[in-house]
């Protein structure tokens, strides 16, 4: 099943990254990383900022030069081959970089040239990208004018103006409303589902639960786990959460006869990851340690939940 | 340096910029050599009879030919450059797509030799049209005016690749081109005011050549120095395009 699936998606991976290390100046900003991105996945990079996500991106399209290691895009070595991995690829930057006094349409005819394609197969190319990223109400007005989730929807338009085979999103949703949140990552899905390769940075959890089929997370330039998110929430942590509002003091109450279980503190609250936190709130309850019970939560353990454990605050309890 | 097609790409998205204001930016092309040949000719000029052995504002058309051409390339590759590397993020943008480092410094160069040409025909067209270039020999002003674009593309570039701060910019419009164009030969001929020493070092400012090439084909004389001075301009922009050229590179890619 395993091959057959790979013969399907084509063998060799999208892009594969060997030991990638970037120095800027004392500091490892990429410190080790080793990816491999299959043919038709959407892949995501999550970290905080300053893990190193946007370098390694930077890296894979060929813009910034390792300090060490390899990156091969589509087999290509990207160092030297940049031209032909380029033609290839759409990448959709942090900030948009429009050309603000021009319309939607003027943007992609400019984009599409430095993509030199040839007029005509440009101008059906722009009509289709216009209704994709419903682009089209204001597609003869300013870029100046329009609103930012126009913008961005515009900004992934370019990327996709030569219809890649491999997408990179660098915080494709930041600081868009969440409708606007939600159509994007509807585009996402379909482009996936019509072959195109994704590879993404977030910061949102939720982004990535909802579009990733496999991610890593990075800190410090380090890879700290990979997976399919359900797998990284079973094997980390565990499937549900119980929630508590419990002060540091009357923590020892809490966990005992508990040894072992993983909890994360957040200020006041108290996240315990078991497999049944039902169960366990039942027991707590007997023995009357659940702190405020209003602020009681029951809820399957997430992405979020892992990533902070990861990163963020420490995890404790033992394995 | 491995500059190719896609340069004219980075030219295109220029022009697409330019195309969408060209008739309001290009107005203030006709009526700047207006505004000078109409404050020389009738006021300075009636007091300064002749210089040169033509009349004072006739001495001037070939200098202003020539700062026109300088000006135009200029503003391109100084401000615009600078606020489409560092805000707009347009080559950041570019350099997802084939084009490469090289393209970009190439595309933008191309581009203010455009607007050289652009600036510098316009005000050649009224110096012109008032009698101040004779025919056919002045002609020869037009392949030189890009040729002056590329010199101040070429000085511009390498300015801004190298500052932090697009204030510094008033630096090199105050204390280099300001200079440049008071004492290039523009408003009176450096010879006949300079001693042996002064007119040697002024040969290394830049605009001297273009406005001894202007002038020369207006005049439609020519003389061996004008080689001198085509080599300069060639020179100084081949070494500063190669300069630019590896901080280019080294900018975009880190």
């Amino acid at each position: 099943m395993q091959t057959r699936d790979a013969e399907l998606r084509g063998s060799a991976s999208v892009v594969e990254c060997r030991a990638l290390r970037k120095r800027y100046r004392e500091r490892f900003a990429v410190d080790g990383v080793d990816l491999d991105v299959s043919r038709g996945v959407c892949f995501g990079l999550l970290g905080p900022n300053g893990a190193g996500k946007t370098t390694t991106l930077r890296m894979v399209y060929g813009v910034t030069r390792p300090t060490s290691g390899t990156v091969r895009v589509f087999g290509l070595d990207v160092a030297r081959e940049t031209r032909r991995v380029r033609a290839r690829i759409g990448v959709t930057l942090q900030e948009n970089a429009l050309i603000e006094p021009l319309s939607a349409a003027e943007n992609l005819r400019v984009f599409g040239r430095y993509h030199r394609i040839p007029r005509a197969q440009l101008e059906r190319r722009i009509e289709e990208l216009l209704d994709f990223l419903e682009l089209r109400s204001h597609a003869r007005l300013p870029v100046r004018a329009l609103s930012g989730g126009f913008q961005r929807r515009l900004a992934i338009a370019l990327s996709l103006i030569n219809s890649p085979e491999l997408l990179i999103l660098d915080e494709p949703t930041t600081g868009l409303d969440p409708a606007v949140r939600l159509a994007l990552w509807e585009r996402i899905r379909e482009l996936r589902a019509a072959g195109t390769t994704v590879l993404l940075t977030t910061h949102y959890m939720e982004e990535a639960e909802r579009l990733c089929d496999e991610l890593v997370i990075l800190a410090d330039g380090r890879i700290v786990a990979r997976g399919a998110p359900a797998d990284l929430i079973r094997e980390l942590l565990a499937p549900q959460a119980l929630e508590l509002a419990v002060p540091e003091s009357d923590e020892p109450a809490v966990l005992r006869g508990l040894d072992g279980v993983r909890r994360l503190r957040a200020g006041r609250r108290l996240v315990l990851y078991v497999p049944d936190a039902g169960g366990l709130l039942e027991t707590l309850r007997h023995r009357g340690a659940t702190g405020d019970p209003r602020a009681v939560v029951v809820r399957p353990a997430n992405l979020e939940d892992v990533f902070l454990a990861l990163t963020g605050t420490g995890l404790e309890g033992g394995a | 340096m491995s500059v190719s097609r896609y340069a004219l790409s980075v030219w295109w998205r220029n022009a697409a910029m330019y195309r969408r204001t060209w008739k309001l930016n290009i107005l203030p092309n006709f009526f700047e050599p207006i505004l000078y040949l109409l404050s020389i000719g009738i006021g300075v000029g009636a007091y300064v009879s002749q210089m040169g052995g033509t009349s004072y504002v006739a001495f001037l058309a070939p200098g202003l030919v020539a700062v026109a051409a300088m000006n135009g390339a200029s503003f391109e590759v100084t401000y615009n450059a600078f606020v489409r590397m560092n805000f707009e993020k347009t080559y950041a943008s570019m350099l997802t797509t084939p084009i490469q480092p090289d393209d970009v410094l190439a595309g933008e160069v191309l581009w203010a030799v455009t607007r050289s040409a652009i600036y510098g025909s316009c005000f050649y067209v009224v110096v012109a049209a008032a009698g101040l270039a004779p025919l056919p020999a002045s002609l020869w002003a037009l392949p030189l005016i890009p040729l002056t674009g590329l010199l101040f593309a070429a000085l511009g570039i390498a300015f801004s690749l190298r500052i932090p701060n697009i204030d510094l910019f008033s630096f090199y419009f105050t204390l280099f081109l300001t200079p440049l164009f008071l004492f290039s030969d523009v408003f009176f001929p450096l010879a006949e005011r300079l001693p042996g020493w002064g007119l040697r070092v002024a040969e290394v400012l830049p605009l001297l050549h273009p406005v001894r090439l202007m002038r020369a084909a207006f005049r439609g004389e020519f003389a061996p120095i004008l080689l001198w001075d085509l080599a300069y301009i060639a020179a100084l922009s081949a070494a500063l395009l190669v300069l630019a050229a590896r901080v280019t590179r080294r900018r975009l890619g880190e």
